[in-house]
């Protein structure tokens, strides 16, 4: 059946149209649409992960257009790394869309918060399947629209309406460079189907320093896409969308396309000469991870400590696909899914009971919403990386490749770590102990159709580690794998070293919030210039506003007035000159040419004027001047 | 089937004649025999895409001796090139008809010149003598002059007469290039078809030269090339919304349509000798283009100068084919690059065509102001209003799954295999272009709502019918773009064939 898998991408998109123009008037003003195509398509992606698992294969290509005589073709194929992603999606996308039936009940716009979440759905899906990087990056850039439309969707508020173009046009830098790496790889292999552009990379028609720059220009949309350093600075501001968007979209699936781009184009970076582009893909990745969690843990605002730890964890996968452990980054992309997309439904949970993103408004909602509680600590556990949960197995492994590649990543994952367990435990202590620090706030549970998905979540938190444990012979690595990056095998020593990591980091957040053993104050005095540096987010937005922003303002402005007096002043000038020319000619036309024909006018007249003396009309004159005449021709024959 | 062409060019014409006679007080009567005579045209012309076979070459001729004293015949035909501009031009004029439904000052002159100029349009696209062409090239400038200078806004004056002297002067430079053309060629000739297979001027390098900067001034300016740009913003920002529409989606095709047509198969060599620079002036185009857009205030201008940008593109692809020529190797990136830049022109055509639409519409009947930051908020206010700028928006900063993105992505994978490096500066053009688009979203429609617009009206059904049909086009041709470029394909391939 894996055929028909284009399906699953068709039936969101249906879903979407059908929403845009019956609006209200949809089963479930849209919602019902949306969660009924959604899990249609999850089934089918169950259904194709199961031929997946039994050893099918599917890989297809339509003419989109034709050149010469050369097709440029479209198609889709699933093998096991597409069949995990399109699990991913439709499950945890099925959970999100039924949790925003609660979450959006009374929205202005309720019918198209789900049309555009069933567009992105539609073209997520469409990324994961294409097997050639025209379709993928049609859908890199579709989603990368949706991600536009959904934080925007508020957009009465000018952050929202901000934080919406500033993801459009931070991620189209990075597409861009992608972009021409695309171009790049069309230009040496003549196509853009992955398996030719691998068989290509494998006989060596693109190889060396070549082969290298593309690698790494394909790698640059993934760093705007996966918000890595240096373009991550929209996904923070991204949170000014729903909560079920940045669960979604800028949790566990589209940011996680450009580790899924990594992935998916893997022969590419590992053909390169000692596996260059990968080491870039994991420095970038490791410096990411530990910065974003040092902000991680500086975050009142209990999205964007979601926000920085998504930038981190995404950091890790990177780490993990660059130190060659593709099933370690792949692995962690999927369990991030689920525990991710937990952790900020359950942080939409509080919101809408809490009317605030504060998290030092809070406290004391342990007792108040139970089941929110409940969940949230099992998804902090799981990110945490404390087993049996499933963040656990996925990060031991990552760290577990980085150890045997590169000590300093390493120390920079170990690192992380700490901080990862920290900073979210921070945040639980600050949300649900104590006593509750806003008073004007009527805290409640939530609705059963939030909490019934935050419960299946927080159940696949719990078990889906299990997938890639050493028990029953690691299952996962048998299932998505890469030749020559098989990884490490599973170290009982070592995960007990990871473990103690991040018990450690939730103990000190426990020392530090809870039992207020040390004070918080005291901590930032000691911390002192590093702290004011993390406070400001490494000052990366300010960067960007003095050397990118502004100047760009700045030159177009110029431009501008360059066009109107520069350009269009020499076209006016010539059209000045002329109109001057014309004049000119206007004063030679009047004295010149016409004044010669006055002249010659002129001269006729006075000459008759003055003729007119001889013409009397009395014979007299006529015979005196005829009598004169004659003496003088008489006198002249006499002389000669 | 003889006998189509000159039916679908004359059909506008004969309408805007008998609007010359009906009475002054029966205005329906004349607007509807104007829409009449340009959807029987768009219908035939639609009889004539159906009609056309991909790969017959030029097809539905018509030739008729009309001076034969100098050799000049009435020669028409169309191509895969010719084609889809002759059903965009159709499909606009019959758009343009509907938008003016409400234009009320001299309806009757209004209607004639605007059907003169749909005749000469057509005629241009057809031609394929060059006497006729150039005689239908100077009738498109005289009613948009008209349509300008009488109909136009507040500076209309200073714009028609710039708009005119301007394409006036490269239409003596063309003339004089056809001269040299037709002198040279032995027969003297003006059939274009002719002068390609005889190549005239390949032995005298300075004339070809002369000649082809000829050819470049004429068709640059109405492209326009930077730098001689300048006399667009003017015209579109004074023309009434209809010929801002015609001016951007058609008369601006004519000057690449040139490029095409005459220069690449009829200098290439000189053409190819100059590529580079004419490539340089492209990219020149596009960067700038985006970011004058961006700086400014005034809605109809920044869609002018992203008409600038969009066109850079189509010369960049034209450019990159001129730098292939007689280098097999790189026949297939020139082909590519040939079918983005004809793409492009189809794309832009209806897209930006879209797009002066929608600014007419907020400012003919309802805001009577095009300043980006007086709006604000009008999202919440005018859903489907914003819904369909926002998708001509998107088009123009080329999304997949919409037009824009087709033509861009052809045009750069084309160039890339030719000029590199330029092609790779060109690329940045595209994030400028998404952050102008954006910002302009984002100040018009998103943010607060502003009280002062409070009482704006949505679309109306007419509004409905000009803009819907031109965003479906977008999304059919922008995910199917395969019957469209099909059609473009077919007659690439033979001018790549021909220049190998």
């Amino acid at each position: 059946m894996l055929q028909y898998a284009w399906v699953i991408p068709v039936l969101p998109f249906i879903g979407f149209w059908w929403i845009i123009f019956a609006g209200r008037r949809a089963p479930g003003q849209g919602a019902y649409v949306a969660i009924g195509a959604m899990l249609g398509a999850a089934l089918l992606s169950v259904a194709a992960f199961i031929e997946v698992l039994r050893g099918a294969r599917y890989d297809a290509s339509v003419v989109w257009a034709t050149v010469l005589n050369r097709p440029i073709e479209v198609g889709y194929q699933v093998d096991p790394l597409t069949s995990v992603m399109l699990l991913v999606v439709t499950v945890v996308g099925s959970l999100i869309f039924i949790y925003s039936i609660g979450y959006m009940q009374g929205d202005l716009r309720y019918p198209r918060f789900f049309a555009y979440m069933s567009l992105f759905a539609s073209s997520m899906l469409l990324l994961v399947l294409g097997n050639n990087f025209l379709t993928l990056y049609a859908g890199w850039e579709l989603v990368g629209l949706c991600s536009y439309l959904l934080i925007g969707f508020w957009f009465e508020r000018p952050a929202a309406a901000r934080a919406s173009m500033k993801a459009f046009v931070t991620t189209r830098v990075g597409d861009l460079f992608m972009f021409l790496g695309i171009l790049l790889i069309f230009l040496q292999l003549g196509t853009l189907n992955f398996n030719e552009i691998f068989s290509g990379v494998e006989t060596g028609r693109l190889a060396g320093g070549l082969l290298t720059l593309a690698a790494v220009l394909v790698f640059g949309g993934a760093v705007g896409k996966s918000a890595q350093v240096p373009l991550h600075v929209w996904l923070p501001d991204a949170m000014e969308g729903p909560t079920p968007v940045s669960a979604l979209i800028h949790a566990a699936t589209m940011v996680a396309a450009g580790v899924y781009l990594v992935a998916r184009a893997y022969p590419l970076f590992f053909g390169t000469p000692g596996h260059e582009a990968l080491t870039v893909v994991a420095y970038i990745g490791g410096i990411t991870a530990i910065m974003a969690a040092t902000i991680g843990v500086v975050q009142d605002d209990i999205k964007r400590v979601m926000a920085y730890s998504t930038i981190s964890q995404l950091g890790y996968m990177m780490m993990g696909l660059g130190v060659l452990g593709f099933t370690a980054g792949v692995f962690h992309l999927m369990t991030h899914a689920f525990f991710k997309a937990l952790l900020f439904l359950a942080a939409g949970s509080v919101i809408h009971a809490m009317h605030t993103n504060d998290i030092k408004q809070m406290g004391g909602l342990a007792k108040i919403m139970p089941i929110t509680y409940v969940t949230m600590v099992i998804g902090a556990l799981a990110l945490a990386g404390i087993p049996p949960f499933a963040g656990f197995w996925s990060k031991d492994e990552i760290l577990l490749e980085a150890y045997h590649y590169d000590q300093v990543l390493y120390a920079l994952g170990a690192a992380g770590a700490f901080l990862t367990a920290f900073y979210i435990f921070r945040m639980i202590i600050y949300t649900f102990t104590g006593s509750l620090r806003s008073h004007p706030a009527h805290p409640h549970e939530s609705p059963r159709v939030m909490t019934v998905p935050l419960v299946i979540l927080a159940f696949f938190s719990t078990v889906i580690g299990l997938a890639g444990a050493p028990w029953w012979d690691n299952p996962f690595h048998h299932f998505v794998r890469f030749e020559g990056a098989e990884g490490a095998a599973f170290d009982f020593e070592f995960a007990l070293r990871s473990t103690a990591i991040a018990g450690l980091g939730v103990l000190s957040a426990l020392v530090v919030y809870h039992w207020r053993l040390v004070s918080a104050a005291s901590l930032r005095r000691a911390f002192g210039p590093l702290y004011i540096a993390v406070v400001h987010k490494y000052y990366w937005d300010e960067l960007y506003q003095y050397a990118v922003i502004r100047p760009v303002v700045w030159a177009a402005r110029r431009l501008r007035t360059f066009d109107v007096y520069v350009v269009d002043g020499a076209v006016n000038a010539i059209g000045v000159v002329f109109v001057w020319f014309s004049r000119l000619y206007r004063v030679f036309d009047l004295y010149v040419v016409d004044g010669v024909v006055n002249l010659v006018a002129w001269t006729a007249k006075t000459m008759g004027g003055v003729l007119r003396y001889g013409q009397t009309g009395r014979p007299q004159n006529y015979l005196l001047i005829i009598a004169l005449g004659v003496i003088a021709l008489v006198v002249v024959g006499v002389i000669r | 089937m003889s006998g189509i062409l000159s039916l679908i060019i004359f059909l506008p014409l004969l309408g805007g004649l008998i609007i010359l006679f009906i009475p002054k007080s029966a205005d329906r009567v004349m607007k509807q025999i104007a829409l009449v005579a340009s959807i029987v045209s768009l219908l035939l012309s639609l009889v004539l895409a159906a009609q056309f076979s991909r790969g017959g070459g030029m097809q539905f001729e018509e030739r008729y001796s009309w001076i034969p004293s100098i050799g000049v015949n009435y020669y028409l035909a169309v191509d895969g090139l010719s084609l889809p501009l002759i059903v965009l031009t159709a499909v606009l004029s019959v758009l343009s008809v509907i938008y003016s439904w409400r234009i009320d000052v001299r309806l009757k002159e209004y209607l004639f010149l605007f059907l003169l100029l749909e005749t000469g349009m057509l005629g241009v696209f057809a031609a394929l003598d060059f006497f006729l062409f150039y005689v239908f090239w100077e009738i498109t400038l005289v009613p948009m002059y008209f349509l300008i200078g009488i109909w136009g806004g507040p500076r209309r004056e200073y714009a028609a007469i710039k708009f005119f002297l301007f394409t006036l002067v490269g239409s003596l430079a063309m003339l004089l290039a056809i001269l040299i053309m037709y002198f040279n060629a032995e027969p003297h000739t003006f059939s274009m078809l002719e002068l390609i297979r005889q190549q005239p001027l390949a032995d005298t390098p300075l004339l070809a030269a002369l000649a082809f900067w000829g050819f470049f001034l004429s068709f640059a300016i109405k492209v326009p090339m930077w730098p001689f740009h300048t006399w667009l913003p003017d015209a579109h920002v004074e023309a009434p919304t209809a010929a801002s529409v015609i001016l951007a989606g058609v008369l601006l095709k004519m000057g690449t349509y040139g490029f095409l047509r005459i220069s690449l198969p009829m200098l290439p060599e000189t053409f190819k000798a100059y590529a580079f620079f004419i490539a340089v002036l492209a990219l020149l185009g596009i960067v700038y283009g985006a970011l004058v857009a961006m700086a400014q205030t005034d809605l109809k201008k920044l869609v002018a100068y992203s008409s600038v940008n969009h066109m850079g593109y189509v010369m960049l692809g034209t450019a990159a084919a001129a730098g292939a020529v007689g280098d097999p190797s790189k026949a297939a990136a020139a082909a590519t690059a040939l079918n983005g830049a004809v793409f492009e022109m189809i794309a832009h055509g209806v897209i930006t065509g879209a797009l002066f639409f929608v600014v007419g519409v907020i400012y003919d009947y309802r805001a009577h102001t095009r300043g980006v930051d007086e709006f604000g908020g009008l999202g919440a206010k005018l859903p489907v209003y914003t819904g369909i700028t926002t998708i001509a928006m998107l088009a123009s900063l080329g999304l997949p799954g919409l037009m824009g993105f087709v033509a861009e992505f052809l045009v750069f994978l084309g160039s890339f295999g030719v000029f590199p490096y330029l092609t790779a500066v060109a690329v940045t053009g595209v994030i400028f272009t998404a952050a102008m688009f954006l910002w302009t979203i984002q100040r018009i429609f998103l943010g607060a709502p502003n009280p002062r617009w409070a009482t704006l009206p949505d679309m109306d059904a007419r509004e409905k019918l000009t803009l819907v049909p031109l965003a479906v086009l977008m999304i059919v041709f922008g995910l199917f773009p395969k019957p469209l470029l099909d059609v473009i394909n077919a007659a690439m391939t033979s001018l790549v064939t021909a220049l190998r």
